[in-house]
């Protein structure tokens, strides 16, 4: 029963997904398969986060860190002539992964609070390391000429392609998360978190399974980045300000931790909501930070726990 | 000559002026049950935590199996066979019985950097699993979720845990404490099942479980060993009385 | 190598904005040691006291005046904001926390764009504290920084005095490790809570008050400086009012020196224009790197607390 359930859900997000283009491109309104591409993109993110926020119990708040570097990565290539995204995206998972290597090798040895505070630092470095390196625009950021070339097999300036694109990568991605959160290692994964004391008692050591599991999430972070610097053209720090990587912790939450579905809901529904609000009035922000205290007060389930289908388990 | 599993020699720990362990010597022999009682306060579970790696001694040395261990943390003697029950019961709570077991299987089989198989589908893993739950009588309850357990079946599971490691050695902290008369019953029994084949070190209130379950018992008070021997002789001991079992019994 | 009172004149820039840190770091590490509560909205009653006491001064004419009520006004805010929505939040985890006053942080910076405008304010210093001292021969430092030094170690003496020699301070030592038992004293301990949040929110004010006419007021200013008070907090040991202290002074001259030092000093080892792109990007990264130095060597900071 919970099965056919699942398997229901998971059929008619693949479907309207995928019809979306035809559908709004008989309306005549691309606007929304630019956003969705956009809700998509974050999704990965969301979902990359979510391995080791819901399942592994590690509250990373500088998340958007990696959104950057896989961003700068396409863009440096790029304003070096180098337009091939066989190099391009390669280097940005790669480099999201040495950077998550690094961050997690000093901040995973400290715990809870240090833990939010640590990872928050060293993305806010990375902003203003981004800030202050003029070559690359600075503050202002610099727009990629070029999008991504693949020998001519897809073109990513055509906006249904790359929304075509984005939507495979998004489902290999939260199918990978899926995969490895079910596999032995992701098991260790949420058992560490469920109870560290027993976990070291019956001879796992947390720490090199939760590095592991960041530096996995850096670089699935790291192809976000690289599709949101095509997807926008252009890049900035603002990419890797801390508020992003609020907005993509928001999305984990709200959508419901440790639930494969959780990710994509919640990039959809808070995305979805701030173009609305942000349609209506310009102080948009003086709305939704309430509701979201409201949601963290209130609403703790998340939507895939209150959807039918869209929980695991 | 050497039938010793565990040489502690003079462990020592502090809390600022509190001294919780004071120059420990501790012996335990392959095979034996050894009990370590003593009242409120004298310093079991600081001196449990020590050897299992949980707590860094201050001073003193720590052999088991002739090895030097004293240095490594407790995941590392986990390894090498330490298993330990916690005072508070101390299990994966949201997840099943069985997965709970198939952890500590896993745990021992191997790395696990392996990211794709799903281990709830691992024969490997759960086979033996269900075995040891058996084992402890929780076979029924597999599938049951940990924290939906009584409180003694999350004891009896601890212990499915701890022996599904096959450890050389096993720290029992207080596997008894806050279980009604049956539960209570059910455990010693289930423990008495393991003696001879099982090494266990039994830190216990209970004085019924210690004396029916231990071949050797030592009695710390105040962070120090005052009396080793066998069960009668720990009773007719007048030290011991008068420190502990005159208050008590 | 640049001149001496130059050097010197640095040194205490670092200290002004090292004890400025200090009173955001001493309120939220307070904060944290009492009731376990991460609040990342700290940053926004930084920002609420340099807004509202530049009205009080423009609308009172007196800078005094301004200034009590501005701090009134900050603590006022914080104890409302506790009672109406963080109270609930303690017995939750830090993950809730971070969500919830990561909400609150886009509400309060917005409504004062609402209010106030997104351009930045100009928040003139009084007459009476403009001009220079002589702080020794031929050194002259400007008054203001030089007030803002002195008020910041008084309010750090005044913290110490309360948090070790008082029965406030023992119940609010007492409170993070034993509710129950402060509760069994006949203290009230949500009273207790309130008025301690509301304390450190006017301790974040007092910074964002005295920053006013140093750097910017605009929204979001309190976020700038949060992430550099968490570098504070790492490097000092959370829950520790010493090491809060030592660690904003480090960070405070660390980065100060880095921003005026680095770029020519890198030019003497390097090509000018080397150092001109690289000095300013090092300088930026150094507190967190600072930071990374002392998480390898001490992952527990500087100064533990204990039990923590």
């Amino acid at each position: 029963m919970r099965a056919h359930a699942q398997l229901i859900f998971w059929a008619v997000l693949v479907a309207a997904l995928a019809l979306l283009p035809p559908v709004v491109g008989v309306l005549h309104e691309p606007f929304y398969v630019e956003l969705v591409r956009r809700v998509m993109i974050f999704a990965i993110a969301a979902a990359s986060l979510n391995l080791i926020l819901g399942y592994g119990g590690l509250v990373s708040f500088g998340h958007a860190a990696y959104l950057g570097i896989g961003g700068y990565a396409v863009g440096i290539l790029s304003f070096y002539g180098m337009n091939s995204g066989w190099l391009q995206w390669p280097v940005a998972i790669g480099a999201s992964a040495l950077v998550a290597l690094a961050i997690g090798a000093v901040s995973i040895r400290a715990s809870g609070m240090y833990f939010i505070m640590i990872t928050l630092a060293f993305t806010q470095m990375l902003y203003y390391l981004g800030i202050s390196i003029e070559e690359f625009g600075g503050d202002d950021g610099m727009r990629i000429k070029t999008r991504s070339q693949f020998s001519g097999l897809i073109d990513l300036a055509d906006p249904v392609a790359s929304y075509y694109l984005v939507l495979v990568l998004m489902f290999g991605t939260i199918y990978l998360v899926h995969r490895i959160a079910r596999s032995r290692f992701g098991m260790v994964l949420r058992a560490a978190k469920s109870n560290e004391a027993r976990s070291r008692a019956i001879g796992f050591s947390p720490y090199s399974y939760r590095l592991c599991a960041f530096t996995i999430a850096g670089a699935l972070c790291g192809l976000a980045g690289a599709l949101l610097a095509n997807h926008t053209a252009y890049i900035t720090p603002d990419f890797m300000h801390w508020t992003r990587s609020g907005e993509i912790m928001f999305m984990v939450i709200l959508g419901g931790v440790a639930s494969s579905a959780g990710p994509l809901l919640g990039a959809l529904v808070l995305l979805v909501f701030e173009t609305l609000l942000a349609g209506w009035t310009e102080h948009w922000q003086v709305i939704l930070g309430p509701l979201l205290v409201l949601s963290v007060i209130f609403f703790r389930t998340g939507l895939a726990g209150i959807i039918p289908g869209a929980g695991d388990e | 000559m050497n039938d010793m599993l565990l040489e502690v020699r003079g462990l020592s720990k502090s809390f600022g002026a509190l001294r919780a362990c004071d120059g420990i010597d501790f012996d335990v022999r392959e095979g034996e049950t050894h009990a370590v009682i003593g009242p409120n306060g004298a310093g079991k579970t600081t001196f449990i935590s020590q050897l299992s790696g949980d707590l860094r001694p201050d001073q003193g040395s720590i052999r088991f199996a002739g090895q030097d261990v004293t240095p490594l943390r407790a995941p590392a003697r986990a390894k090498k066979g330490f298993a330990r029950s916690f005072q508070i019961t101390s299990i994966y709570r949201e997840f099943t019985a069985l997965d709970n077991v198939a952890l500590a299987i896993q745990a021992h089989a191997g790395h696990s950097f392996r990211f794709w198989k799903p281990a709830r589908s691992e024969p490997a893993l759960r086979d033996p699993a269900r075995q040891y739950l058996d084992g402890v009588g929780l076979g029924e309850r597999a599938n049951a979720l940990a924290a939906n357990l009584s409180h003694g079946e999350q004891r009896q599971l601890e212990v499915a845990m701890a022996l599904a490691t096959k450890p050389r050695l096993l720290l029992l902290d207080e596997p008894v404490a806050g279980m009604g008369t049956e539960e209570s019953q059910r455990m010693v029994t289930l423990l008495d099942s393991l003696k001879g084949r099982q090494t266990m070190i039994l830190v216990e209130h209970d004085m019924d479980a210690v004396f029916s379950l231990a071949d050797r018992i030592s009695v710390l008070v105040y962070g120090r060993i005052i009396a080793t021997g066998a069960p009668l002789d720990i009773r007719a001991n007048t030290e011991v009385r008068q420190a502990y079992l005159g208050e008590d019994s | 190598m640049p001149p001496l009172t130059l050097v010197f004149e640095q040194l205490l820039n670092g200290v002004q904005f090292g004890v400025m840190l200090f009173l955001m770091a001493a309120g939220l590490t307070l904060v944290f040691g009492i009731m376990n509560f991460v609040n990342l909205a700290h940053g926004s009653f930084y920002m609420i006291g340099a807004y509202l006491t530049l009205a009080a001064v423009q609308w009172s004419g007196n800078y005094i005046a301004g200034v009590v009520l501005g701090l009134a006004g900050t603590l006022l805010v914080g104890m409302l904001v506790e009672v109406v929505a963080l109270r609930t939040l303690y017995a939750r985890d830090h993950l809730d926390h971070v969500l919830a006053t990561f909400g609150l942080i886009l509400f309060f910076n917005e409504l004062v764009a609402i209010i106030w405008g997104r351009t930045l304010l100009d928040f003139p210093r009084p007459e009476w504290l403009r001009g220079h001292v002589e702080i020794f021969a031929g050194s002259r430092y400007p008054f203001y920084r030089a007030v803002v030094i002195l008020v910041g170690l008084a309010v750090g003496a005044g913290l110490w005095y309360v948090v070790t020699r008082t029965r406030l301070g023992m119940l609010i030592r007492a409170g993070a490790s034993n509710r129950t038992m402060i509760a069994a004293l006949g203290v009230n301990v949500r009273l207790l809570y309130t008025v301690v949040f509301g304390f450190g929110c006017a301790l974040a004010g007092l910074a964002g008050l005295m920053a006013g006419p140093i750097y910017a007021v605009l929204p979001g200013m309190g976020e700038m400086i949060l992430i550099q008070v968490f570098v504070v907090i790492v490097i000092g040991g959370l829950g520790s009012i010493r090491g809060a202290f030592v660690g904003a002074l480090l960070v405070g001259i660390v980065d100060t020196l880095g921003r005026a030092f680095l770029r020519p000093l890198l030019a003497t080892m390097i090509s000018p224009t080397a150092a001109d792109s690289a000095g300013p990007a090092l300088a930026s990264m150094l507190i967190y790197l600072l930071m990374a130095l002392v998480l390898a060597v001490r992952p527990e900071g500087l100064f533990p607390s204990r039990g923590r």
